[in-house]
């Protein structure tokens, strides 16, 4: 840290933190819009100007998670017998529709989240595991061809992803992967993988192998030295290339749109087919986004300081 | 304890060849001082002793084993690196510990206990136990990391320069007590240093190593006074040794550059053609009834000493003289050799071909 600053210095900071505010606003508008309207009333959503102020409510959430039917003109409901939140969807109009049995139907959504958690969290594991392995071997052997192996690696990521869509779609049906958990893993694995490696080798390389050698002396094997020595090293590169390897998986909207329909369909591809069903509700959208966003925020902010010093990719040291 | 044999050992990397036919044969028991200078191959010639690296030709035997295919972790030697020496994230402690935790040794916890207490005091590090290793200092690492390496009682100490980040007065202290150390130890130690003072102060034995061929062997009194070539002569010593070339000429060394002549006793069969003459500053004095004359180029206290360069014509020639002699820079002086003192090198071949007795 500089102590000692200069007038021009000084005004260089005013400016930087002007700059950063200015960004923040940018970033930040489009969360705040989407946080605002998942707990503004149906009719003030779509208002021209926007409201700001408003009384909050919950019913966008509680028509998220359930399965509703429009009222009939003339139906009766017991209004005095229902809960309040059932009572918030009878106000606008719409009746929770019921099994047989009279247990209240979930929509869709909580079960294309959980698709969602499973799928992200299980490729991003596997992506940083096999992406980790792969980097140590590349930094620490002699791998004939090494230079050649790593630029195929990177080649994968060359054209974009929904250019194959129509022949694994393919071979997916062919297979039998369509709509399975399993495809998508498959999938966003193979997306990150070649990410995690280049990002791994980053930060491995930058591990003395010195360490591991003193390992090897001491009586350990190379995979004990790899768990004991290497994988607290890597800590930091690891949390960055988990985090990074999480936000493309949770966000992919192409291929679950394409590959999934139902049972393994994810969040993304859901939430806007929302906007079909009945009237436009943009609250119901807004608080499925809202609630979406939530996993990689708290995933990010746990690792925050890991990111800190993973983000300069090694560059600063400690 | 443990004898170690290196056999035409080479090793290369893609086309460098980073050692040639090294044959080394170091006692149990012994301090092996392996000196050269940097590049010269010491840091491989551990490696492949420890393990890890495989040479590429050539046969090693730890205690009659041929040790070849086998990995570090069999091979039950101690290796101090030159650097990054200590685990990062743990401390002193579970530093030492850590060898002592690895499955084939199968340590109990009161043995382990007891074991890093003894390093810990032997280097006496005690108050550091509960430190991380990131804050210590470059001297107290060093001792850490020998503490690593005593905990095991291994069979072998393999040492790369474990002093050369120390500060002078540091690397004193240290020098008497590692060599203390391996006398109570009884252990085979092989020490790698680029600096020839701790070579010749530790050593039982020592090998000077340059660019991947061992040079000489013998003690270091030995390699001192008959030095096999003026490779080692130049190398082992400080100040270093005066290498004059010329040739004889009726019993008398003439000095090529310069052109001046000085009084040999013997002269050796062998030193028909061009030969460089070798001096070491000591036997090199200073005295008003001296057969030359030499302007003082400059002088350098070492405090009981005073290493003085002398200037006839171009030629320059370090003589070391008590530190009480009064010598200015620029003065005229008149200084002479020992005749018996004189190491001849072929002028071709630098091969030592003879001393004068
Ligand atoms: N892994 C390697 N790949 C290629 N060349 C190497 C490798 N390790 C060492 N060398 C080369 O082999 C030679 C000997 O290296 P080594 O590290 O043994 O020298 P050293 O005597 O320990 O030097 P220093 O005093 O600087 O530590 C050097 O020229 C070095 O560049
Ligand atoms: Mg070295």
């Amino acid at each position: 840290m500089a102590t000692v600053t200069s007038y021009g210095q000084r005004l260089g900071n005013r400016v930087a933190v002007g700059m950063i505010i200015l960004a923040l606003i940018v970033f930040l508008a489009p969360i705040a819009w989407i946080g605002a309207t998942a707990f503004k009333p149906r009719n003030l959503a779509t208002t021209v100007p926007p409201t700001i102020f408003f009384a909050p409510e919950v019913s966008p959430f509680v028509k998220l998670f359930t399965k509703r039917v429009q009222l009939k003109p003339n139906e009766k409901v017991d209004y005095e017998s229902a809960p309040w939140w059932e009572r918030i969807v009878l106000d606008g109009g719409e009746r929770i529709s019921r099994t047989g049995r009279g247990e209240v139907q979930l929509s869709g959504y909580p079960s294309r989240f959980l698709n969602s958690l499973i799928v992200a969290i299980t490729s991003t594991f596997l992506a940083v595991a096999m992406g980790t392995i792969t980097a140590y071997g590349f930094s620490r052997f002699k791998v004939k061809g090494e230079a050649d192996w790593l630029f195929f690696i990177l080649s994968t990521r060359m054209l974009p992803p929904v250019v194959v869509a129509i022949p694994m779609f393919l071979m997916y049906r062919a297979v039998g992967l369509n709509d399975t958990h399993l495809g998508l893993i498959i999938l966003y694995t193979a997306f990150n993988v070649s990410f995690a490696v280049w990002l791994m080798k980053g930060f491995i390389d930058e591990i003395p192998r010195e360490y591991e050698e003193a390992a090897l002396v001491d009586g350990y094997t190379r995979m004990e030295a790899f768990f004991k020595i290497v994988l607290p090293e890597a800590a930091t590169g690891i949390a960055a290339t988990a985090v990074f390897c999480f936000i493309t998986a949770w966000n992919e909207y192409a291929f679950a749109l394409i590959m999934t329909n139902r049972r393994a369909q994810t969040a993304p591809p859901f939430i806007p087919s929302q906007v079909g069903s009945g009237l436009p509700d943009w609250t119901v959208i807004a608080s499925g986004t809202a609630l979406f966003l939530l996993p990689v925020a708290i995933f990010t902010f746990l690792l925050r300081n890991h990111l800190l010093r993973g983000m300069s990719f090694g560059a600063i040291r400690k | 304890m443990a004898r170690i044999e290196l056999e035409t050992v080479s090793k290369t990397f893609s086309d460098h060849a980073a050692l040639k036919d090294l044959c080394l044969d170091i006692a149990d028991g012994e301090f092996f001082v392996l000196l050269g200078p940097t590049g010269a191959g010491k840091t491989t010639t551990l490696r492949l002793i420890a393990g890890l690296e495989e040479p590429t030709t050539g046969q090693i035997r730890i205690n009659g084993d041929a040790v070849n295919d086998w990995g570090p972790a069999q091979r039950d030697v101690a290796l101090v690196l030159q650097q990054y020496s200590l685990y990062p994230r743990l401390t002193v402690r579970d530093n030492l510990r850590f060898p002592l935790r690895s499955k084939i040794r199968n340590a109990s916890p009161a043995e382990i206990a007891e074991r890093v207490a003894y390093a810990a005091k032997t280097l006496r590090i005690e108050h550091l136990l509960d430190r991380k290793t990131d804050r210590l200092s470059g001297g107290e690492m060093q001792r850490v990391s020998i503490g690593r390496a005593i905990v095991r009682k291994p069979q072998v100490f393999l040492m790369d320069e474990p002093l050369s980040n120390l500060d002078a007065k540091l690397r004193e202290a240290m020098r008497t007590e590692l060599k203390d150390l391996q006398m109570r130890l009884g252990a085979t130690f092989l020490f790698v240093t680029h600096d020839q003072v701790e070579a010749m102060t530790m050593g039982d034995r020592m090998g000077v190593l340059n660019h991947g061929k061992l040079e000489q062997i013998g003690t270091p009194h030995d390699i001192y006074r008959n030095p096999r070539n003026d490779f080692v002569a130049g190398f082992v010593g400080s100040p270093a040794i005066n290498l004059l070339p010329g040739h004889i000429e009726s019993g008398r060394a003439v000095v090529t550059p310069g052109s001046f002549e000085l009084p040999l006793t013997t002269a050796p069969a062998k030193a028909t053609g061009g030969v460089t003459f070798g001096i070491r500053p000591e036997d090199l004095q200073i005295t008003s009834g001296a057969p030359l004359a030499a302007v003082v180029h400059d002088v350098e206290n070492h405090g009981t000493e005073q290493v003085v360069t002398l200037r006839v014509g171009t030629t320059h020639l370090r003589a070391s003289v008590p530190a009480h002699i009064g010598i200015k820079v620029e003065e005229q002086v008149r200084f002479g050799w020992s005749p018996d003192k004189v190491i001849f090198f072929d002028g071709e071949t630098g091969v030592n071909i003879g001393r004068a007795v």
